[in-house]
C-alpha cells in the first residue's frame, strides 16, 4: 500500500468554521467577557471612564489582581490551587518593610531577599502536597490563616504593636532601583503627548495622566511570558501534562513534582511582586493587604478558561479576567448603579464562566 | 518471514523469571523471548501474571529470581527510564495520553524538541507538528490537525498515537498490554494493522491478550501463561484457536463450559 495516497483528506472532515475554531481557545470567554462587559459601561456609565485616566484608574487595581491571577491560572493548568496567595501578600509586604524600614537594607537587597523568601514559603506549601498527596486546597487554605495570623503577630512585634509600619516611602525614595516598582513609566513620554496636546492636560500644562503606573507594565510583561512559557516552552507543556493527568505525565518523564513546586514557588513570587509594588505605592505594609484576593484571583483565571481540575486554561485569559474584574469595580463608581452590585456580579460571571468552560472542556474532550 | 525471524538472535530473552510479593508467587518460572521483526504473544487468563510479567519486563518490577539478556547482555532494569532508554517501550491500557492535550503536545510529552539557546530555547511546535502529522499519516491516521485534542479522538486511534509514539522513539521492542481489549471490531482491525505495519520495520513486538482471534490474526508465536507459569510456546499454524483457548482456561473447565455453551466461546 502506498503512502502517499493516505494524504488525502478524510472527505467526512469539513473545513472548520472560524467560530468552531475560536471556541477552542480556552481565552475565548474572557475576551467574550471584556467586549460584553465594556459595552456595558458605554451604554451606562460615564463616558469619563473610557477616558485615557479612566482607563488607567480601573486597569490598575486590575493589574494588581491581575499579577497575582497569571500565577494562579499557571497552578491551576499545572493541577494545583494556591488559597494562600492573599495572606502572601500580607506576609511578603511585612517581609519586605521589614528589611527596608527596621534593616534598613537598599532594595538591591530587600527586593531579592523577598522574593527568596516567598519562593521559600511557596516551596514548603508546595512540598507538603506532594509529599502527603492530600489536596492542595485544604494544605494551601491551612498557610491562608497561618500566613495571615504570621503577619499580624509578626507587625506587632516589628512595630511595638501596631498593625501598620510605615516609613517604607522616605527609607526608598532615592532608591535607583524604586522606579521599576512604584509611580509611573513613561512620565516623559506623557509630559512629550502633552506638549504637543495630544492628551488631557492641566491648566499648567502638565498632563493630567502622569505616566502608566508600573504595575500596569509588570502585568503585561508577566502575561505575555507566561503565555509564551504555556505555549512555546518544555515546561509549558509539562505544567498542561502535569495539571492533566499526574500518572500519565510521569510516566512520560515529565518531571511532575518539580513542575508542581516550582509553580508554586512562581505564585508565591507573584504575591510577593504584588506586595512589594503596593507597599512601595502606599509607602506603608499592613496586615489586611491582599485580604480576600486568593480568591478574586483563582475568579480570575476561571473566568480565563482555567478549568478546576487543571490540565486546560490560559495565561492571557487570565489576563482579560482581571480586567474585567477591575472594569467592574471602578465601572460602578462611575454609573448610577449602587456599587454593591459589584460582589453580585462578580458571582454571576464566576457561575457562567465555570458552566462555559464544562461545556467547553466537553466539547474538546469529546465526552459527552 | 518466520525463517527469518527464526535466525535472528532475540532483542530481550527472560530465562525463568519469579517475581514474588511477600507471601504470593506471582510468577513462577517464565521464560519468554521476541525477535526483531516478529509478534510474540502473551496469552493468559485474568490473574494469569501477564500484567506482572510485563511490568518485570518495562522495568516497573524487579525479578526476585531469572535473569534477563538484552542483546546477549545480561541486564537489571532498576526503572522504568532504564527499560526504556534501553528500547523497551510499553504501551500500557491508560495509554500515558492526556485528553486535554493536542496530538502533538501528547506525543512529544517529556521528550520536547527544542530549537535556540539558552533564555530562548523554546519547543519546536512546527517541527513537532509536522512530525506528528507525518507519524500518524505513515500509521494511516489522518488528523484534522496536530493540535486536535486526543480527547475527540477514537480508542483505535488513541492506542495508535501511542504506539507510533514510542515507534518513534526508537523503541527496539514494543509492549502493548491489551491494545484491543476495549475496542470495536473495525477499531481492533485498526490496531492490528499498525501492529503489523510496527512489525515490519523489524521492532519486536509482545502482544498481550487475552483474546485468542485478535492473537492469531497478527501473531508469530504465541505463549501461555497459567498461573504463574508458561504452559509453552508455539509458532504460528502450528495450534489451533481451540488448543490456545483451552490452554488459557487451563484445559478441563473450559473444556466442561464449552459444552454448556454450544462451544460459542
Amino acid at each position: 500500500m502506498s503512502e502517499h495516497t493516505q494524504t488525502v483528506a478524510d472527505e467526512r472532515i469539513k473545513n472548520e468554521p472560524f467560530m468552531t475554531r475560536m471556541m477552542k481557545k480556552p481565552e475565548l470567554g474572557a475576551i467574550a467577557g471584556v467586549i460584553l462587559v465594556t459595552l456595558f459601561f458605554l451604554i451606562t456609565a460615564d463616558p469619563v471612564m473610557f477616558s485615557l485616566s479612566g482607563v488607567m484608574n480601573f486597569m490598575t487595581p486590575a493589574a494588581q489582581l491581575g499579577i497575582l491571577a497569571i500565577g494562579a491560572a499557571m497552578l491551576m493548568i499545572g493541577g494545583e490551587f494556591d488559597l494562600s496567595i492573599g495572606s502572601m501578600v500580607a506576609f511578603a509586604g511585612l517581609f519586605f518593610g521589614v528589611c527596608i524600614v527596621t534593616w534598613g537594607l537598599p532594595l538591591i537587597f530587600a527586593i531579592p531577599l523577598t522574593f527568596a523568601f516567598a519562593a521559600g514559603v511557596g516551596a514548603t506549601n508546595g512540598m507538603i502536597v506532594i509529599r502527603s498527596g492530600l489536596p492542595s486546597f485544604i494544605v494551601t487554605l491551612a498557610f491562608l490563616f497561618i500566613l495571615r495570623g504570621l503577619s499580624l503577630v509578626g507587625l506587632k512585634a516589628a512595630t511595638g504593636g501596631s498593625t501598620q509600619l510605615r516609613g517604607v516611602r522616605d527609607a526608598t525614595e532615592n532608591d535607583f532601583l524604586a522606579p521599576f516598582f512604584a509611580g509611573d513609566a513613561f512620565g516623559g513620554l506623557f509630559l512629550w503627548l502633552a506638549e504637543n496636546g495630544w492628551v488631557d492636560t492641566f491648566k499648567n500644562g502638565n498632563p493630567k495622566v502622569p505616566g502608566v503606573p508600573v504595575e500596569i507594565i509588570w502585568f503585561i510583561v508577566l502575561a505575555l511570558i507566561a503565555t509564551y512559557i504555556l505555549l512555546r516552552t518544555p515546561a509549558g507543556n509539562w505544567i498542561f501534562a502535569a495539571g492533566g493527568d499526574t500518572n500519565a505525565a510521569s510516566n512520560s518523564g515529565v518531571p511532575v513534582n518539580r513542575v508542581k513546586i516550582t509553580l508554586f514557588m512562581v505564585t508565591a513570587c507573584c504575591a510577593a511582586l504584588v506586595a512589594i509594588i503596593t507597599v512601595m505605592d502606599a509607602g506603608s505594609t499592613d496586615s489586611r493587604r491582599g485580604f480576600q484576593k486568593e480568591f478574586e484571583a483563582i475568579i480570575a483565571a476561571v473566568i480565563g478558561g482555567c478549568l478546576l481540575t487543571g490540565g486546560y486554561g490560559s495565561a492571557i485569559g487570565a489576563f482579560f479576567g482581571s480586567i474585567i474584574f477591575g472594569m467592574v469595580v471602578i465601572g460602578l463608581t462611575y454609573t448610577d448603579f449602587d456599587q454593591d452590585w459589584f460582589q453580585v456580579f462578580l458571582g454571576g460571571m464566576l457561575l457562567i464562566a465555570v458552566l462555559f468552560n464544562n461545556a467547553i472542556r466537553k466539547r474538546v474532550t469529546g465526552e459527552r | 518471514m518466520l525463517d527469518a525471524t527464526q535466525n535472528n538472535a532475540p532483542i530481550i530473552q527472560m530465562n525463568n523469571i519469579e517475581k514474588h510479593f511477600g507471601n504470593i508467587i506471582a510468577l513462577a518460572g517464565v521464560s519468554f523471548d521476541v525477535r526483531p521483526g516478529e509478534c510474540h504473544c502473551l496469552l493468559g487468563d485474568n490473574g494469569a501474571g501477564k500484567s506482572t510479567f510485563i511490568k518485570t519486563m518495562s522495568g516497573v518490577h524487579q525479578p526476585t529470581k531469572g535473569e534477563i539478556l538484552f542483546e546477549g547482555q545480561p541486564m537489571n532494569f532498576a526503572t522504568p527510564r532504564d527499560a526504556m532508554e534501553a528500547g523497551i517501550a510499553t504501551v500500557f491500557q491508560d495509554l500515558a495520553m492526556i485528553p486535554l492535550m493536542s496530538v502533538t503536545r501528547n506525543f512529544f510529552m517529556g521528550r520536547e524538541p527544542t530549537k535556540g539557546s539558552g533564555l530562548l530555547k523554546r519547543f519546536d511546535v512546527d517541527h513537532a507538528n509536522q512530525v506528528t502529522m507525518e507519524q500518524m499519516r505513515q500509521m494511516g491516521i489522518n488528523l484534522r490537525g496536530p493540535d486536535q485534542a486526543v480527547g475527540t479522538l477514537s480508542g483505535g486511534e488513541r492506542q495508535t498515537v501511542a504506539i507510533a509514539r514510542a515507534v518513534y522513539f526508537g523503541a527496539k521492542v514494543l509492549i502493548l498490554d491489551e491494545p484491543t481489549s476495549a475496542l470495536g471490531v473495525r477499531q481492533t482491525s485498526n490496531v492490528l494493522a499498525t501492529i503489523d505495519k510496527v512489525r515490519a520495520q523489524g521492532i519486536g513486538v509482545v502482544f498481550i491478550s487475552h483474546n485468542v482471534r485478535h492473537a492469531l490474526a497478527v501473531g508469530d508465536r504465541f505463549t501461555v501463561l497459567n498461573r504463574g507459569k508458561t504452559l509453552g510456546t508455539a509458532k504460528r499454524g502450528e495450534i489451533t484457536p481451540e488448543q490456545l483457548q483451552d490452554l488459557m482456561a487451563g484445559g478441563q473447565e473450559m473444556a466442561q463450559l464449552e459444552g454448556s455453551l454450544g462451544g460459542t466461546v
